[in-house]
C-alpha cells in the first residue's frame, strides 16, 4: 500500500512539470505581443514597449524566461499579473472560493438530481421510467451549457424577472442574495454533471443488484424498496462519489463559459480574460495550480478508491 | 495473466441486431440522417441564401414567410440554421477524425511497447488531460489564428489523449487474446501482428468514443464560435449566431433559442447513438 | 412576480449599511491599475473622475475651465503659468501645492511604465514659482498641450503616498478627488467613499460609489432594468428603446469625442501595395460604395453620426460643412474602371471580435459587394490583431479612437508622418505642415484654416476613411438626480445624488 502511494506521488511530479512546460509553450505560440496589448494607445512608441519588455522579461529567450518563471514558483511566488499588477496568488485567492461556491452548489445539485434519479433508474430497470430517465440525462449532457445558461436568463430574469441576471454576491456578505446570483449558473453548471453521475449510478446499482447478497435479502422476504436502497444504495454509493470527485475537472472546464455568460468574477472569467489579454503569469499560475488541484485529486479518489475495496489492489 | 478467447465471429451482425432494437438510438440515427441531408443539400433546401441582408426585415420574429425569423442583418434565420448545419457537422467530424487520428496510433504504440514508452506517452496525456480542455482549445485557436480550420484543428489536438487512452486500453485488452499471443509467438513482426490483429478490436471501444467525442466537438466549435473564434462572418455557424444574440435577448429571443435547439438536438443525436452503439457492442461500462 | 421582485429588492437595499447614498455604476469591462501614471484603460478614467481631481476640466462645449488649478496663462509660446487653488487636501491630509504638481508632473514622465510620456513629451521643465503657482516650460510652441492636463496627464497625486508606494501606488491610491479609495476586488467592484475634506464638498451628496464591471451588455440591461444598478456607463444603441420605454429609468445621450474608421495599409510591407491600399481611387470608389447612413441605421438604431472627420460633432473645430458623401454605386464602379483595377477587387478585412463590429463588417460587405469588391472578412481578437497591425500584416483594419479633447489628439497621431500610431506609415507633407502649423497657434479661427487644409487632402488620399462617431449612450435609473452626461463620457459626481 505504502509503495502504491509513492509510486503514485512520484507520477505526479513529472506530470505537474509538465503541464507548466506545456502551459508555457503555449503561451509563446499565441500571436501578438504583450508588450504591444499591454502598451495600449501608447503602442506606437518603441520606447515605452522597450521598457515593458525589459521590465517584464520579455527581451530575454524563452528557456530563460521559463527558467525565471518556475524558479519562482517553486519558491512560492506565481508573479504579478501583467494587466492588473496584482500578485496573481492573492487573485487566485480571491477568485477561487467563488468558482468553488459555484462548483459546491453545482456538485450538490448534481447529486441531489443525479443520484435519485440513478437509482430509479435501476430500480425501474429497462421499464419506462429508465428509458425517460436515461433521455432526461443525455438531453442535460447535449445542452451546451453557455445556451442553457443564456436560455435561463432570458426566462427567469428578463421575463419573468425572479432573480438578479448577472453578478456574484459572496456567501458571508448576504446569503439570500449569494443565492439567488449564484443558483443559476450553479444548476446550469450542475446539469450535466447531473446526468453523469446519474449513468455512474445506475450502472453501479446494477451492478449491486446483481449481487449473490441482494439475491438472498429478496429470498430473505425484505420488501424491494429495502432491499435497494439499504443494501444495493450503499455499496454503490463508493464508486460513484469516488468517480464523481473526477468530475470536479469537467467542473471547472465549464465553469468558464458559465462565469462569461452569468459575469461572475470566478476562475474561468479570469483565465479566458487573461488569454485574450496575453497575461502569460496569469494564464501559467491558474492552470499551474488548476492542474497541480485536479491531479491530486486524481491520487486521492484512485488511493481512496484501492483502500476502500481492497480487491482492487495491485499484487 | 491467461489468455482469453477471443470474442464470437461476425460481432457486427450482432451489434447491428442490438442497435436497432432500441428506439432511442434509432432516433438518434435518424436524426444524424436529417441533419447531415439538410447540410448536405442545403443550397436545395434552404429557402433563402444565408447570407443576403435586407435592411427591411430586422429582427422579425418568426412568420410564414420566415419560419425562424430575421436576424440583425435581415437574413432569414433558418437557411442560416441550415447551411450552419454544415459548419458544426464539419467540424464534429473533422476535430475526431484529427483526434483519432492522432491518438490511436499513439495509443497503439504505448498499448503494445510498454515499458518507458508507455511511460513517457502517459504522463503527456495525463498533463493534457489535467488542464481545462476548454482553456486549451481557446490558447490553440487564438495561436493558429481565427478560421474553422484551425478550430478543427485546436479541437482535435485537445482531444486527442483521450483517445490516446481508448485505444491504449484496448490494445492491452486484445493483447491478451489466445489468437493474437499466438500471433505473436509464430514470429510475425509486431506491425503485422498491430495492423492484422489488434487494430481490428480496438474498433469498437474508439467507435464509441468517437461518436461521444463528435458530440463533444460540436458543443467545443459552438464553444470557440461563442468566444469569436472558429467560423468567420458571414458563414453562419450556430455557436456564433448565439455569439450574435446574446446583445438582442429581450427584443428578439428567438434569435438564441434556435441555434442553441439546433446544438442541443446534434449533440443529443449523437450522444444517443453513442450510446446505443456501447449497448450494442457490449462494453463494459467505465 | 413583480411584488417578489420589490420584496428582494427591499430585502437587499436594508440590508446594506449606509445603502442611502451608495451609487453603483456599471463598467463596460475591468478598469486597469489605479495609478493616474500607469492606467490606460477609458473605464479606468470614468474611475478617476470620482478618485483624482485634475489641474483643468472641461465643460459641454469641450472648453477648458479650472479644477485644481484656477487660472492659466501663456506668458510666451513655450511658457505655461497656472495659479493652484488654495486650501485643497489629499486624501492623506497633505495639502495640494506647487511642489506636488512639479512632482506628479515629473512622475508622469520619468516613473517606468508609465503611458503618460507621449502625452506630455513636450514638456521641457516643470518650476515652482510659489506655494501656488507653477511655471511649465515646453520645448517648442504646442497649443494641444493644455488640454492634455485635463485628463490623466493633469491629474496630481499625494507626493507622501506616491513616495511610500512607488509602483504599487495604484493598489491605493491617493488623490484629491471628491471621493477617495476605500476598496477594491479585481473584476468584481471598485468602492470609493466619500472624503470630507474635498474642496467642493458641497457639491458631493452621495456617500459611496461603487463601480462594477459586466462586459455583457443584456446582462447590464438586465441590471438596470431589476434595479439592482443605478447607473451604466455605456448602453447597446440597440438596447435605447428598451431603457426609454421603461418608466423607472431614464436614457442621457451626449457625443462622443472618439470615432470608428478604416485604417488602410497604405504603407508598411507588402500588404500595402494591394490594389486597395495602393491606389487612392480604389479607396475611394470603396468609400462611394458605402452607404454611412444605413449603415448605422441597422446597426446602431441609427444612434451613431455618419462622418467623414475624426472629429466629434460637439467640437469646435469640427467643420459641418465637411459631410459624407452619399451613395453612388456607378461613381465607384468608374473610378474602378479609371484605376484599371481587375474586378472583383479582393479586400482583406480585418474585424475585431465584437458582435457589433463584426456585424458592421458584414453589412459593409454586402454594400462594397455590390460595386465589384470581394470583401474577405477576419474577426481577430484584439492582442492578434494589435500585432497584424504592427506588421502591416492586413489590408484594411476597422479601428476605433476613444478621441481626445483637443483635435489634435484625434489627428496628429495617426495622419502626421511621424505620428505615433500611423503604423500604416501614412505620409503626406501638406497633411504633415497642416498638422504641424496647427500646433504652433492658438487662435481657433487659424487652426480650422490649418485643418481645413489638411482635410482637403485627407479626403484625396483617404489613408483613414471614417465612418461615423460614436455616442455615449448612459443608462440609469429614475432616481439618479443632477446627472450631467459630457461628450468626455465621463461620470462626474459633482452634484448627482439618489431620491429616496
Amino acid at each position: 500500500m505504502r509503495s502504491y502511494l509513492a509510486g503514485r506521488l512520484l507520477q505526479v511530479i513529472p506530470t505537474i512539470l509538465l503541464v507548466s512546460v506545456l502551459v508555457f509553450a503555449l503561451q509563446q505560440f499565441l500571436p501578438g505581443d504583450p508588450a504591444v496589448v499591454l502598451a495600449g494607445e501608447e503602442r506606437g512608441d518603441p520606447v515605452v514597449l522597450q521598457q515593458i519588455r525589459a521590465e517584464l522579461w520579455l527581451d530575454r529567450s524563452v528557456p530563460v524566461q521559463y527558467l525565471h518563471w518556475i524558479g519562482n514558483v517553486l519558491h512560492g511566488d506565481l508573479g504579478v499579473s501583467w494587466r492588473l499588477r496584482e500578485p496573481i496568488a492573492s487573485l487566485i485567492l480571491a477568485k477561487l472560493p467563488v468558482t468553488m461556491q459555484l462548483g459546491g452548489m453545482a456538485f450538490m445539485i448534481a447529486l441531489l438530481i443525479g443520484i435519485p434519479a440513478g437509482i430509479l433508474s435501476a430500480a425501474q430497470r429497462n421499464r419506462p421510467l429508465d428509458y425517460v430517465a436515461n433521455l432526461v440525462g443525455l438531453a442535460g449532457l447535449s445542452t451546451p451549457n453557455f445556451w442553457l445558461g443564456i436560455m435561463l436568463i432570458l426566462l427567469v430574469s428578463v421575463k419573468l424577472g425572479w432573480l438578479p441576471p448577472s453578478g456574484y454576491v459572496p456567501l458571508w456578505e448576504d446569503w439570500r442574495q449569494s443565492l439567488a446570483t449564484t443558483i443559476m449558473p450553479a444548476f446550469v453548471l450542475g446539469n450535466s454533471i447531473a446526468a453523469i453521475l446519474m449513468r455512474h449510478t445506475r450502472s453501479a446499482m446494477l451492478t449491486a443488484l446483481d449481487q449473490d447478497y441482494i439475491r438472498t435479502a429478496r429470498a430473505k422476504g425484505l420488501r424491494e424498496w429495502r432491499v435497494v436502497l439499504r443494501h444495493a444504495f450503499r455499496n454503490a454509493l463508493v464508486p460513484v462519489v469516488t468517480l464523481g470527485a473526477l468530475e470536479l475537472g469537467t467542473l471547472l472546464s465549464g465553469a468558464v463559459l458559465t462565469e462569461f455568460v452569468f459575469s461572475i468574477p470566478g476562475f474561468g472569467k479570469l483565465i479566458v480574460d487573461a488569454v485574450f489579454n496575453r497575461d502569460y503569469p496569469v494564464v501559467q499560475g491558474v492552470v499551474l495550480v488548476t492542474a497541480g488541484m485536479f491531479i491530486l485529486l486524481n491520487l486521492l479518489a484512485d488511493v481512496l478508491y484501492v483502500v476502500i475495496n481492497p480487491r482492487l489492489r495491485v499484487a | 495473466m491467461t489468455g482469453q478467447p477471443a470474442p464470437a465471429s461476425s460481432p457486427a451482425l450482432i451489434a447491428w441486431r442490438r442497435f436497432r432494437a432500441r428506439p432511442a438510438a434509432v432516433l438518434g440515427f435518424a436524426v444524424i440522417a436529417l441533419l447531415v441531408f439538410v447540410a448536405v443539400a442545403a443550397p436545395l433546401v434552404a429557402p433563402y441564401d444565408p447570407v443576403t441582408q435586407s435592411y427591411s426585415a430586422i429582427r422579425k420574429a418568426p412568420t410564414l414567410q420566415h419560419l425562424m425569423g430575421t436576424d440583425e442583418n435581415g437574413r432569414d434565420v433558418l437557411s442560416r440554421i441550415m447551411f450552419g448545419a454544415r459548419a458544426s457537422l464539419l467540424a464534429g467530424v473533422v476535430s475526431v477524425l484529427i483526434a483519432a487520428g492522432i491518438g490511436i496510433p499513439v495509443g497503439l504504440l504505448a498499448g503494445f511497447a510498454g515499458g518507458w514508452v508507455d511511460g513517457v506517452i502517459g504522463r503527456l496525456v495525463d498533463a493534457m488531460l489535467a488542464c481545462p480542455f476548454l482553456i486549451l482549445a481557446i490558447a490553440l485557436a487564438a495561436a493558429l489564428g481565427p478560421s474553422l480550420t484551425n478550430a478543427m484543428i485546436a479541437i482535435g489536438i485537445t482531444a486527442a489523449p483521450i483517445f490516446v487512452r481508448v485505444a491504449r486500453g484496448a490494445t492491452l485488452d486484445a493483447a491478451t487474446y489466445d489468437y493474437v499471443e499466438a500471433a505473436r509467438a509464430t514470429g510475425n513482426p509486431p506491425w503485422r501482428v498491430a495492423l492484422r490483429h489488434i487494430l481490428p478490436n480496438i474498433v469498437p471501444p474508439v467507435l464509441v468514443q468517437a461518436t461521444l467525442a463528435i458530440a463533444a466537438a460540436i458543443i467545443a466549435e459552438a464553444s470557440l464560435s461563442f468566444l469569436g473564434q472558429g467560423q468567420q462572418p458571414p458563414a453562419p455557424s450556430w455557436g456564433s449566431m448565439l455569439l450574435s444574440a446574446q446583445r438582442f435577448l429581450g427584443d428578439a429571443p428567438w434569435l438564441a433559442i434556435f441555434p442553441g435547439a439546433a446544438i442541443f438536438l446534434a449533440v443529443l443525436a449523437f450522444n444517443l447513438v453513442g450510446d446505443g452503439l456501447r449497448d450494442a457492442l457490449d462494453l463494459r461500462r467505465r | 412576480m413583480r411584488r417578489l421582485l420589490l420584496a428582494t429588492a427591499c430585502a437587499a437595499l436594508l440590508s446594506q449599511a449606509a445603502a442611502a447614498q451608495t451609487l453603483r455604476v456599471v463598467l463596460r469591462e475591468d478598469a486597469d491599475i489605479l495609478d493616474p501614471t500607469l492606467a490606460r484603460t477609458y473605464v479606468g478614467r470614468i474611475v478617476f473622475a470620482g478618485l483624482c481631481d485634475k489641474l483643468f476640466d472641461i465643460n459641454d462645449k469641450l472648453e477648458i475651465v479650472p479644477q485644481l488649478a484656477l487660472s492659466h496663462e501663456w506668458t510666451d509660446p513655450t511658457t505655461l503659468v497656472i495659479k493652484l487653488r488654495p486650501g485643497v487636501t489629499f486624501h492623506d491630509g497633505t495639502p495640494m501645492d506647487a511642489a506636488a504638481v512639479k512632482y506628479s508632473l515629473e512622475r508622469h514622465v520619468t516613473l517606468q511604465g508609465s503611458f503618460r510620456r507621449s502625452e506630455l513629451n513636450v514638456m521641457d521643465r516643470v518650476e515652482v514659482v510659489d506655494p501656488l503657482t507653477v511655471r511649465i516650460v515646453l520645448k517648442t510652441a504646442s497649443s494641444p498641450f493644455l488640454a492634455q492636463l485635463t485628463d490623466r496627464a493633469g491629474m496630481i497625486v499625494s507626493p507622501k503616498a506616491a513616495e511610500a508606494a512607488g509602483k504599487d501606488f495604484g493598489l491605493r491610491p491617493v488623490c484629491a478627488g471628491p471621493f477617495s479609495f476605500k476598496e477594491r476586488v479585481p473584476q468584481d467592484r471598485i468602492v470609493l467613499e466619500r472624503f470630507p475634506g474635498y474642496w467642493n464638498k458641497d457639491a458631493i451628496k452621495l456617500e459611496r460609489v461603487i463601480y462594477q464591471p459586466i462586459p455583457d451588455s443584456s446582462i447590464r440591461l438586465a441590471n438596470l432594468q431589476a434595479g439592482s444598478v443605478d447607473l451604466v456607463e455605456y448602453i447597446l444603441p440597440t438596447d435605447v428603446d428598451a431603457v426609454r420605454r421603461n418608466p423607472r429609468l431614464r436614457i442621457a445621450i451626449t457625443d462622443y469625442l472618439g470615432y470608428q474608421g478604416i485604417t488602410f495599409n497604405v504603407g508598411n510591407g507588402p500588404r500595402s501595395k494591394a490594389p486597395i491600399t495602393a491606389d487612392s481611387r480604389v479607396r475611394r470608389a470603396f468609400e462611394l460604395s458605402l452607404d454611412r447612413e444605413a449603415l448605422v441605421q441597422v446597426v446602431y438604431a441609427g444612434l451613431y453620426t455618419p462622418t467623414v472627420q475624426g472629429l466629434s460633432p460637439s467640437s469646435p473645430y469640427y467643420d459641418p460643412a465637411l459631410k459624407p458623401p452619399a451613395r453612388d454605386v456607378a461613381a465607384a464602379k468608374a473610378l474602378l474602371k479609371e484605376a484599371g483595377v481587375a474586378l472583383p477587387v479582393p479586400v482583406s478585412f480585418m474585424v475585431p471580435n465584437n458582435p457589433d463590429l463584426r456585424q458592421a463588417a458584414e453589412v459593409i460587405q454586402s454594400m462594397a459587394a455590390e460595386a465589384g469588391f470581394n470583401v474577405q472578412i477576419t474577426s481577430t481578437e484584439f492582442a492578434s490583431a494589435l500585432q497584424a497591425e504592427s506588421r502591416g500584416d492586413y489590408e484594411l483594419f476597422l479601428l476605433a479612437w476613444s478621441g481626445r479633447v483637443d483635435p489634435d489628439g484625434n489627428l496628429y497621431s495617426f495622419l502626421h508622418s511621424t505620428g505615433a500610431q500611423n503604423l500604416a506609415k501614412y505620409s503626406n507633407p501638406v497633411v504633415d505642415k497642416a498638422l504641424d502649423d496647427a500646433r504652433l497657434t492658438d487662435d481657433p479661427a487659424r487652426r480650422r484654416q490649418y485643418y481645413a487644409g489638411m482635410w482637403a487632402a485627407e479626403r484625396q488620399d483617404l489613408p483613414i476613411l471614417y465612418l461615423w462617431t460614436q455616442k455615449n449612450i448612459a443608462g440609469l435609473s429614475a432616481k439618479v438626480e443632477g446627472f450631467k452626461p459630457m461628450p468626455d463620457g465621463m461620470i462626474r459626481l459633482q452634484g448627482v445624488s439618489l431620491a429616496k
